[in-house]
């Protein structure tokens, strides 16, 4: 009787194959490596005493708040939560203009719609539904709503792309992505990480094709939304990767994982640049973003603080106190006069 | 967070990278040499050992990782928060005390990794246990929980029963000082494991998350796909670290005179002062822009057209240069990339009407190869098929008229214009503040433009998306 092959061993062959693959991959992004970011940075000033304060609090939720976006007028912001709940506020005045419930629990991706007339929002229905946003008090959003992306299990993320007819989705069933709005449409699939994917980013770039995700497969991944092909990948964090955002010049992006260390990936050097940990960070990072000038990295923390990065020199530039939980979501407004952070405590803080 | 929990044999394993940094911090502070001093407490009449204060903990952290007095009692709080310190003197309340109030190191036994998730067969013994030595007189939420036990695994209470009675006879056998600290340290376990209703609950971790046994099928096709990833990537150009990183350090130059919150903004932050001059001053429809804004177009092509002032300007300027259709044709395949898929049909023939056709009315020069096959994308068009074309003008722009245009009189006039704000100082009496106006919402602007019968993308608010309206 023959021995068939066993699948196992055809298995185990590719997977090594892979890996080998990957520690070569390594070794050539090293041999360019010439200099470390924080000796070019030796130049630089330092930065000064660095104040920066709570200067709105929105409450409202009656529940962890998961996620938020700003809206392009810098100073609108939808909010979404563990009950359900997506909210749309006038941070600027605290006032709450939209309320939306959502047909189930643990709404984790929220997006505004770059004219403002819209959001996106999804979580444990493994859907991301578009609402738009009607002024008239006594019309219900959820009877206007437009179920868009699906997929097989919870959505972690959402983003419009340069308009409100193309959303940007990623999900715990391993993919990420492209829908069109108007047919609810796939355009793009994009496949690769291992294991859930928890979030993107759409890079600044000027032609605008690309995104970055990050996933429980410790993977960052750059895609190419035209052909759905991965571009770049980078594995040097040592758990789940909770946050990427794109450096403002879209030459790089920042990643936040629960390894506690937040790390610089360089698109065109194609390696790890820098990383930004401290022995006495002992919590995740669960969201990050960048000033606008990038010199700053702002990041929330599962230990219920922001730590403030000087992205050139490598340092912490102060940690900032306030919440009483886990901080979910952190992102910096349009302009760059403020940013927001979410918690676990039902509480949006608007800093600057 | 992702808890990985493997059962191998029975025994479930728990990979935190937290607990397990908590961990490694934890056998430091009690180093022979470099950690905390322990030394016996004294707990009204009992004699406690191996103990220390909460001002030992808090003085530690400071010098051991060089951090300031609020970030320690923050890291020394989370240490009791999550049981690997506990409280002698008023066990039930987990926070760090930073006095002569005496604390202990808990047994690694019961350290959340090594016994996760709390087993309810365990709770039950506890709560028996508690509840024969109490008589009955249990606290409210352990009595709800006791009783729901109860019926819950009342098929083992026999089990719990004497488990509970066996321990309960063991520890009367031990010595006071032992009985003590085995009694705080079992409770320790327990308030962090089945907190108190209205306490903080550590264990809550969110929607399931998996780095094992995945929704991704890792079959051959999976790892086969990844060795072609990995090779490609293998061949790769790469740019040298010192190219790169200097870029980062330029960048973050220019750009910090425009960064708010590295160098403030004239006339000050609204979100500071609750003055919204600033976002007055810089809208879209202001007659006169700030000298920062104006500079900004300088910086890259990009900056000038995400403004659409800016793209305003230059428009006006390649008008003058009888090259506007450039611009036209990039905004309008920009349209196309963006917009409805159903429209894109439509919105393609009108381009190649427009722009590309021979003899057309705004006719752009592309190169015959891209041309061709633009052409051919024409058969079967679709989202990106004015990719090719649209780079070639974007380009075309970006190399010549738009270095150009900085230098031309057009820009410097405007340069020259442009406005300097005068600073706003914030409201001298701390708790007085301006008033803070409503704004207009997007949502409106739209809803008044359907009404007019206007299209419904065009808004005030939209800055560099959306479909571009037709200049």
């Amino acid at each position: 009787m023959e021995m068939a092959a066993q699948p196992s061993d055809t298995l185990a062959t590719l997977k090594t194959e892979s890996e080998t693959l990957k520690t070569k991959l390594e070794e050539e992004r090293a041999k360019l490596h010439d200099v470390e970011l924080h000796q070019v940075a030796e130049k630089t000033e330092a930065l000064g005493q660095f104040i920066m304060k709570t200067r709105r609090t929105l409450k409202g939720h009656g529940n962890k708040v998961l996620c938020l976006d700003w809206c392009k007028d810098k100073r609108r912001i939808v909010s979404s939560s563990q009950d359900g709940k997506v909210i749309v506020w006038d941070a600027f005045t605290t006032n709450k203009e939209h309320a939306v419930t959502m047909p189930c629990t643990w709404v984790m991706a929220c997006a505004y719609a770059p004219s403002g007339c819209a959001v996106a929002c999804g979580g444990l229905d493994n859907k991301c539904s578009v609402y738009p946003l009607s002024l008239d008090k006594n019309e219900n959003l959820a009877a206007k709503k437009k179920s868009v992306a699906m997929h097989t299990n919870y959505l972690s993320a959402c983003c419009f792309t340069n308009s409100d007819m193309q959303i940007l989705t990623s999900s715990g069933d391993g993919t990420c992505a492209l829908w069109d709005v108007e047919s609810g449409q796939m355009l793009q699939s994009f496949h690769g990480h291992a294991a859930d994917v928890l979030c993107l980013d759409l890079a600044p770039s000027e032609t605008g094709n690309t995104f970055v995700s990050g996933g429980c497969d410790k993977k960052s991944c750059v895609w190419d939304m035209r052909t759905g092909q991965c571009v770049q990948s980078f594995e040097t964090h040592e758990s789940d990767i909770n946050s990427v955002r794109y450096y403002p010049s879209g030459d790089a992006f920042a990643s936040g994982s629960d390894d506690a260390t937040c790390r610089l990936y360089d698109l065109r050097a194609d390696r790890e640049v820098a990383i930004y940990s401290k022995e006495s960070i002992i919590f995740g990072a669960s969201s990050v973003d960048f000033s606008l000038s990038g010199r700053l990295l702002f990041g929330g923390y599962n230990d219920y603080t922001i730590n403030v990065w000087d992205v050139l020199k490598g340092t912490r530039v102060s940690i900032l106190f306030g919440h009483e939980n886990r901080v979910s979501t952190l992102r910096i407004s349009p302009d760059g006069t403020a940013f927001c952070s979410g918690s676990w405590d039902h509480t949006l803080r608007v800093w600057a | 967070m992702t808890i990985n929990t493997f059962s191998q044999d029975g025994v479930q394993r728990q990979q935190m990278p937290c607990l397990t940094k908590m961990e490694r911090m934890i056998i430091s502070m009690q180093d022979p040499d470099m950690g905390i001093k322990l030394r016996n407490q004294r707990l009204l009449i009992t004699v406690i050992p191996h103990a220390m204060t909460g001002a030992d903990i808090f003085e530690w952290l400071i010098k051991k990782f060089s951090i300031s007095d609020e970030e320690a009692l923050h890291i020394g709080q989370i240490f009791v928060k999550y049981g690997y310190i506990y409280p002698l003197k008023e066990p039930r309340n987990l926070i760090l005390k930073v006095d002569n109030s005496p604390y202990r190191f808990q047994t690694p036994y019961y350290w959340m990794s090594t016994r996760w998730p709390a087993s309810e067969l365990d709770y039950a013994i506890y709560l028996t246990k508690k509840n024969i030595r109490k008589q009955g007189d249990l606290i409210e939420y352990e009595k709800e929980c006791y009783n729901a036990l109860h019926k819950r695994i009342n098929h083992t209470w026999d089990f719990v029963v004497m488990q509970a009675r066996e321990q309960l006879r063991a520890s009367k056998q031990r010595r006071k000082a032992d009985r003590i600290v085995l009694e705080c340290q079992e409770q320790a376990y327990w308030l962090v494991n089945r907190p108190p209703p209205g306490t903080l609950d550590n264990i809550d971790h969110g929607p399931e998350r998996r780095t094992t046994n995945t929704r991704v099928q890792l079959n051959a096709d999976f790892y086969k796909k990844e060795i072609e990833h990995n090779r490609i990537s293998l061949a790769r150009n790469r740019v040298k670290s010192s190219i790169c990183l200097e870029s980062y350090v330029k960048y973050c130059e220019q750009y910090q005179p425009h960064d708010p919150i590295m160098q403030g903004c004239l006339p000050s932050n609204p979100w500071i002062t609750d003055d919204i001059m600033f976002w007055n001053m810089n809208c879209e429809t202001v007659s006169v822009q700030t000298k920062l804004r104006v500079e900004r177009w300088s910086f890259s092509f990009m900056e000038l057209l995400s403004d659409p002032v800016g793209r305003k300007e230059f428009l006006t300027y390649l008008e003058k240069e009888f090259s506007a259709e450039n611009l036209c044709f990039w905004q309008a395949c920009e349209d196309v990339r963006h917009g409805e898929t159903s429209k894109i049909p439509g919105k393609v023939d009108e381009v190649y009407k427009q722009f590309l056709a021979p003899g057309a009315s705004r006719w752009v020069n592309i190169d015959s190869k891209t041309m061709e096959k633009t052409l051919e994308g024409f058969k079967r068009p679709h989202r990106f098929v004015l990719d090719d074309a649209q780079m070639h003008i974007y380009f075309l722009m970006k190399k010549d008229s738009y270095p150009r245009y900085l230098k031309s009189d057009l820009y410097k006039n405007l340069l020259a214009r442009a406005v300097v704000p005068q600073e706003t100082k914030k409201s001298v009496l701390p708790f007085i503040h301006r008033q803070r106006h409503s704004s207009p919402s997007p949502a409106l602007a739209t809803q008044a433009a359907e009404d007019d019968g206007k299209a419904k993308n065009s808004n005030s608010f939209k800055s560099n998306s959306g479909t571009a309206s037709r200049l």
